[in-house]
């Protein structure tokens, strides 16, 4: 199993599924494991009867039907498939409403989740999704990008009211690929995974969904922040030390 | 590349399917990684047998499409693995010393050097534009690159005697750095195909340039950036064309870099910005303690119709 970590920390994030796939076929009595441990790409579904799409993962799964947040219904349809209690529901519905703004301003466009249900331990657990397609044919502004994408995750534990305030445990994942392609400068791409974890002790006077919402928010920003000057920084300076910038050479040798 | 797909995980893989598995991830593992991979590979494989048809299968063509360098024996310098210098699957000749080196692939070492016979080289007309081309590649290579290693081999008319016919150089650059201890990876190729047509007194060049970088402390990002273009010069001296051709690389891998900086410095306010913005369009944090409001008023607006 450790094994099969080390490689998925290696192989290229766009092959991901690829990846996950053959190690699935080489270790099947693995996959639970890896199949709670290696982040894949989001995937969506439309809700028919409230012509919305949803995300899929699996928190809103249950035999091969997931759970729409917005008709609460599973897709394809399923029996007996488990719901939310009718309080947590309210919070669920409400949790989207309001990610649903948060997302767009943002993301500017994108699809987004949340799903809940309770736990053991008189608490609960949210799982907030966000997809956001920033290609030029989907939902980039600005039609820079070849292909963009950024996949969120945002699982978040919140343990049972204590004297005014809860624990919350966050674990968030973003996966994202950002390509840029024309004739003079080629074809660039920079893709990439990381997952953190933040915990919290808060006051649950403004409610959950404030709460576990500052921690989602704050959480993204330090993401998108390291991701940008850290990740994205160490491997221009990986560039620059291959093949200094060119002043000192352009120096010595005259233009054609 | 992979010819595998996921099946169910019922029937028992076959030797084969499980062969090409681990071959696609040695051949997918990032510059300098191989080793790596292979080592968890062969955890996860539990089988020697598989492992060992795997790597044997892997290793060259990862070898060759990183051009990896490799130290020759008799400290006469550093022999590419190239696809340009291959002369049989462990044989590889190195133009400079005229030698030819046996390789280990999987040990990624060089455990012979002999001379190269005179059928495995150039004539003499050939060798004095390949030579002078090398000189000023070194040179050029030496200032550019830190630890750039780079070979010119001729890929075809190596047999011309006399000017009347077409021949073909190859100019190989590959640099590449390798720090495990700060997880970080790169490596640089450039490929230069040079046509030398006898019959127009032109020569073409065409040129790939291929960058990745890794870097996976506590995650896992990955450049990979790719670049073609074409250019060409007149047919002249060894010396002379050495000399342009060589500025031509020069001027095109300058601006390749100029073209890396500035999609860098594009990422923050443009490029990534279309993924997701450092702060919402309102510029202010998310005004979480309103969000029902907030939340009240879309609905409101949204059934007046008054929305987007």
């Amino acid at each position: 199993m450790e094994a099969a970590m080390g490689l998925m920390r290696r192989i290229h994030p766009k092959q991901t599924e690829t990846a996950l796939s053959a190690l699935l076929s080489l270790l099947p009595d693995h996959s639970s494991d890896l199949l709670s441990q290696v982040d894949q790409p989001l995937q969506v579904l439309c809700d028919v009867e409230c012509g919305k799409e949803f995300i899929l993962c699996e928190y809103n799964r249950d035999a091969d039907s997931y759970r729409s947040p917005w008709s609460n219904k599973y897709h394809p349809p399923l029996e007996d498939g488990p719901h939310p209690s009718p309080e947590l529901r309210k919070l669920e519905i409400e949790a989207n409403d309001v990610f649903t703004i948060y997302r767009d301003q943002y993301y500017e466009g994108g699809i987004s989740s949340v799903y809940m249900w309770e736990d053991d331990n008189e608490g609960f657990v949210a799982c907030f999704l966000i997809k956001k397609d920033g290609s030029k044919s989907g939902h980039g502004r600005r039609g820079y990008l070849q292909e963009g994408a950024w996949d969120a995750i945002h699982v978040i534990q919140v343990g049972a009211e204590e004297e005014g305030t809860a624990h919350y445990c966050l674990t968030s994942t973003v996966m994202l690929s950002l390509t840029t392609s024309d004739e003079s400068s080629g074809t660039f791409n920079l893709s990439g995974s990381i997952r953190r974890q933040m915990n919290m002790d808060l006051s649950v006077a403004e409610g959950h969904l404030c709460n576990m919402g500052r921690m989602i928010e704050e959480m993204e920003s330090k993401l998108r922040n390291s991701l940008d000057q850290v990740y994205f920084g160490k491997t221009k300076e990986m560039v620059c030390t291959l093949r200094p910038p060119p002043e000192g050479v352009q120096l010595r040798l005259p233009e054609i | 590349m992979a010819d595998f797909e996921y099946q169910d995980p019922e029937p028992e893989l076959s030797e084969n399917q499980k062969k090409e598995i681990a071959k696609w991830f040695l051949l997918n593992s990032p510059a300098g990684e191989i080793q790596y991979v292979a080592k968890d590979l062969r955890s996860v494989l539990m089988d020697e047998k598989v492992y060992n048809m795997a790597v044997s299968e892997a290793f060259p063509l990862y070898n060759k499409s990183y051009m990896i360098c490799l130290e020759m024996p008799d400290r006469s310098g550093d022999v590419l693995v190239t696809s340009f210098g291959e002369l049989d699957e462990n044989e590889y000749l190195d133009p400079r010393t005229a030698q030819v080196a046996t390789v280990d692939h999987v040990k990624q070492v060089c455990t012979e050097v002999r001379h190269a016979i005179d059928e495995e080289l150039p004539s003499a007309y050939i060798e004095e534009f390949r030579c002078a081309l090398d000189a000023e590649i070194i040179k050029y290579v030496g200032e550019a690159y830190p630890k750039g290693v780079c070979s010119v081999y001729c890929i075809n008319g190596k047999d011309v005697e006399e000017p009347g016919s077409d021949f073909e150089l190859a100019v190989v650059i590959s640099a590449s750095k390798h720090s495990p201890q700060n997880f970080c990876n790169g490596s640089w190729r450039s490929v230069w195909i040079i046509e030398f047509k006898d019959d127009q007194q032109v020569v073409e060049v065409r040129g790939t340039m291929q960058v990745g970088a890794h870097y996976f402390e506590e995650g896992n990002v990955q450049l990979d950036a790719n670049h073609e273009c074409r250019d060409s010069t007149i047919l002249q001296s060894p010396e002379d064309c050495a000399i342009s051709i060589t500025n031509i690389i020069l001027h095109h891998e300058t601006e390749y870099m100029t073209s890396l900086e500035a999609s860098y410095s594009n990422l923050p306010d443009t490029t990534f910005k279309e993924l997701r913005r450092k702060l919402p369009v309102t510029r202010t944090l998310f005004p979480w303690h309103n969000s029902l409001q907030i939340s009240l008023t879309r609905d409101i607006t949204k059934e007046l119709g008054i929305g987007k």
